[in-house]
């Protein structure tokens, strides 16, 4: 098999480095579908070169350090933790015998759904000083007063509880996809289980993980509603004030493009903790799923963590909406039952979904297929939109459309591409690690028998990545059913999300007008979740 | 291996159907049609595009009235006041509306220095106090919007709140206080005070928070049920969060302390609107501005808001002073939207945000 290689190349041209070359339209598209997403940098150069001596006096000071030392440290530790939290999570999902595995799988999943500003809320109603818990402890214990969340621990504490399922859902398609005869063939040369658990399954999951927690420490970088919520100001913060506070708008670009460079900093450190090493199997591997393993006398430590994690990130704020939906109702608060936006929500995160995935298969072909500087150049680009907060994009938005494409100004598809510019690597990564698994040699066979490129592409690769790009439509459905920045002001007036509709009721100081719609927005975010975690385990079968 | 759903067949055909179907609904929504409408009626008035920075939860209403009474159709995108200001400012001359209708003065203010309203009817402009218009006649006052301590009325004595703002900074009020220092009532309310006492000033007072322990909130409506929660004792806030947070709520053990007429504290914004200088619609913006300025548009703030109607003839709905006592500083509200950059500097540099 492995002899075979000169051959099957067939026209691709090595270069002399020893290189394959990128086909031509793969470059071109990957190259366009990059265009697109940064072009809102495109923007911000044009605000910062409006720069004068006092807004730069007003960046270049200790406080835009100390807020980057901040918002780095904070995406730290959040990554951290979520792949702490989710690593075990998913593989109690997949591999284990975990009782009522399928409903713990979807369960897991569904704290994706919370927008960040409604999780850090509940979070604080139920939590805060005079909280509910507070309340529920005052009677028995006369607890008077709990300490403050606010500030560094409930801004950690809201994001990786509403993060974490980023890691999770494609750490447990990563697992769902091994070979098993990998770790079977390591438990018959006599390691342990948590041995092979450790030396065979997590250097598998290696770049699933690293590719989970890219998501994580981005999000957490551009993130706004939960640093804002809990008072930790980050970059993201210091832009959103520039902009709603001083209207100033060259200070938030020079201050946007310093979080660009950030990113790609991140984005970077990625590259070092995915390795280069090969992920796909040369042999034909066993062809079927691992058997459950059987958790013995550790099940029932195994369903307390489970549910820990389900209580606080899920239960929690359901119940904070539920208590403040009751009592907006008794007290005669009309409900905000509003199906036109529970359809404008699917809609638009529908459309955008899909026109994602489609731009993301180019950006993450190229990455995994042809590494190299240009690779990583355009895969450090393609992460610029994710990396900026929703407003910046959608302002720059506003600004390229309003003033070039007219027609395209306050319509649905314009949605569409700022939801292709702000989540295009929550579908690029699942792909790139499916491709990097997909051996080489299948596409080269392919080619040999006689399938040009496209026929290739469609017979061979995408059937193989159909799972994790299942996992990709769905994680950027689920995002952008909560997004709120950019669907504000990009869509047609009188267009309304479930997003929008929480946010209307929320800042006007209505949280029991708000409860509705955020309860909706779970209730239809977790059919397609249901979905996801159905495919993670549906070939599982039963041990 | 079943390909499913992921055939790239049907992904395209889904691609397609659903940006036809979004374009479509997009014209049907008549985004686009703001430019030409104007010309193609017969007689029918163009339909209105007003950004509002009002909630709908609260204003909704009056733009149904509006068209009914007028037969205008008005097409009303909602937003964030600022944001819809930065949306404007970079619409420039493309800007699709016709009437910014903003929660305060700064705003207004910051998208008249861009040069981008038309100056409004001086009958129009006359039927409020001055302090609540534009010098330029660039925007006019539809409500006002005072800024007051709201108290936990089982855990303070009302005797003991001070008469100005600036007592708060005693240590008395260590560990009791509260405010949303996000919130844009409050950083303009920063800004009035840099602009009547001055930087140093207002740095103690602020200062002099910081070491009381000053709670942060994200917004006036979790400050005011912080209050009511006994979480702290006073909220820094707008006048009307208690009775928006009590309809909601219920009766709360709240109630608001005005300070007194003079004091930097006793400071009152307006909620506003003005015309874009490029819309096609100028005839039809005025209408606006004169219904909301006028007898309906009071009458409504008057029955349907605890806000203060600021044309004159106008009472508020609820058992507050009257707008005449209600007088803080002698503050251009055209010139906070200048002073808001040092506003939001030393609130960074004092550790507010």
């Amino acid at each position: 098999m492995t002899s075979a290689a000169p051959a099957t190349l067939g026209r691709t041209a090595v270069t002399r480095s020893g290189r394959r070359r990128i086909p031509a339209p793969l470059l071109v598209t990957a190259v366009g579908v990059c265009a697109l997403v940064a072009s809102p940098l495109a923007y911000l150069v044009i605000r910062a070169s409006e720069a004068t001596h006092d807004s730069w006096s007003l960046i270049l000071r200790d406080r835009t350090v100390w807020l980057t030392v901040r918002t780095l440290g904070l995406a730290a530790a959040v990554t951290v933790a979520t792949v702490a939290v989710a690593i075990p999570l998913a593989w109690l999902a997949v591999r284990s015998d975990l009782p009522g595995r399928r409903v713990w799988a979807t369960l897991f999943a569904l704290p994706l759904v919370f927008p960040s500003y409604v999780g850090a809320f509940a979070i604080l109603a139920a939590l805060g000083p005079r909280g509910m818990l507070q309340r529920l402890l005052e009677g028995p214990f006369g607890i008077a007063r709990l300490p403050d969340i606010g500030g560094f621990p409930g801004a950690f504490l809201a994001l990786t509880l509403f993060t974490y399922p980023y890691v999770y859902l494609v750490a447990a398609a990563a697992l769902r996809s091994f070979d098993p005869s990998l770790e079977e063939a390591s438990r018959t040369l006599g390691m342990s289980r948590s041995a092979t658990f450790r030396r065979v399954t997590l250097p598998l999951l290696r770049p699933s993980v690293a590719a989970g927690g890219l998501l994580v420490a981005l999000y957490t970088v551009h993130d706004f509603g939960a640093v804002s919520m809990m008072r930790f100001p980050t970059f993201t913060h210091a832009i959103f004030l520039q902009y709603k506070a001083a209207f100033d708008r060259t200070p938030a670009a020079i201050l946007s493009l310093m979080l660009v460079v950030v990113a790609v900093g991140v984005v970077l450190a990625e590259r070092r903790a995915s390795g280069r090493a090969r992920y796909y199997r040369s042999g034909p591997g066993a062809g079927r799923p691992p058997r459950p393993v059987a958790l013995g006398h550790w099940r029932w430590p195994a369903v307390a963590f489970s549910s820990s994690v389900v209580m606080l990130a899920l239960v929690l704020p359901v119940c904070v909406l539920s208590y403040w939906l009751a009592r907006g109702l008794a007290a005669g608060v009309p409900a905000n039952l509003t199906i036109v936006a529970a359809g404008g929500s699917v809609l638009a995160s529908a459309a955008g979904a899909v026109t994602t995935l489609v731009l993301a298969l180019p950006v993450a072909i190229l990455s995994a297929r042809y590494p190299g500087r240009l690779a990583s150049a355009l895969r450090g680009v393609a992460y610029t939109g994710y990396a900026l907060p929703g407003l910046v994009v959608a302002l720059s938005l506003v600004f390229l459309t309003a003033t070039y494409l007219h027609p395209l100004y306050q319509t649905l598809p314009l949605v569409a591409v700022a939801y292709v510019i702000l989540f295009l690597p929550q579908a690029a990564e699942p792909l790139r690690g499916a491709v990097l698994q997909l051996n080489p040699r299948l596409e080269e066979a392919a080619r040999v028998l006689g399938h040009d490129r496209l026929s290739t592409l469609r017979r061979v690769v995408l059937p193989l990545v159909s799972g994790p790009a299942a996992a990709a439509l769905g994680l950027v459905f689920l995002t952008a059913m909560k997004e709120l920045p950019a669907t504000l002001l990009l869509r047609p007036t009188g267009f309304e999300t479930l997003a929008t509709r929480i946010w209307t009721s929320a800042s006007a100081g209505l949280y029991s007008r708000a409860a509705l719609p955020a309860l909706l927005l779970l209730g239809l975010s977790a059919i397609p979740t249901w979905f996801l975690a159905r495919r993670l385990e549906a070939t599982g079968g039963p041990a | 291996m079943s390909m499913g759903w992921a055939n790239p067949r049907n992904v395209a055909a889904v691609v397609a159907m659903l940006l036809f179907a979004s374009a479509c609904g997009a014209t049907g929504g008549g985004a686009e049609g703001a430019g030409t409408e104007g010309t193609t009626g017969g007689g029918d008035p163009a339909t209105l595009t007003i950004y509002s920075g009002r909630s709908e939860e609260f204003v909704a209403p009056l733009f149904e009235a509006f068209t009914q009474e007028t037969g205008i159709p008005v097409d009303v995108r909602y937003g964030d006041s600022a944001e819809l200001a930065a949306t404007i400012m970079e619409e420039g001359e493309n800007s699709p509306a016709d009437v910014f209708f903003s929660q305060d003065a700064g705003t207004l203010g910051a998208v008249a220095a861009a040069g981008l309203l038309t100056p409004l009817d001086g009958a129009i402009l006359e039927r409020v106090d001055p302090r609540f218009r534009s010098a330029e006649g660039l925007w006019v006052g539809t409500s006002g919007r005072g800024r007051v301590a709201v108290y936990n009325t089982e855990l303070v004595d009302p005797a003991e709140l001070p008469g100005s703002i600036l007592g708060f900074a005693d240590p008395s009020w260590d560990g009791r206080l509260g405010l949303p220092p996000t919130n844009a009532s409050f950083q303009a309310h920063v800004a009035a005070m840099l602009i009547a006492i001055g930087q140093d000033e207002t740095r103690r007072f602020l200062d002099g928070l910081m070491e009381n322990g000053v709670r942060f909130y994200a917004d006036n409506a979790s400050t005011t049920r912080a209050v009511a929660a006994g979480e702290i004792e006073v909220g820094l806030v707008n006048h009307y969060y208690k009775y928006e947070v009590e309809a909601e709520d219920g009766a709360l053990p709240i109630a608001n302390h005005y300070f007194e007429t003079g004091d930097v504290g006793a400071f009152i914004n307006a909620a506003g609107v003005g015309i874009l200088a490029t819309s096609p619609h100028a005839d039809e913006a005025r209408r606006f501005v004169d219904y909301v300025t006028g007898e309906p548009g009071q009458r409504f703030v008057a029955e349907h808001t605890w806000e203060y109607p600021i044309a004159a003839g106008y009472g508020p709905s609820v058992d507050i002073p009257p707008l005449s006592e209600f007088r803080g500083p002698d503050v251009d509200l055209s010139d906070l939207g200048a002073r808001l950059p040092e506003a939001l500097e030393l609130l960074a540099e004092v550790g507010f945000v």
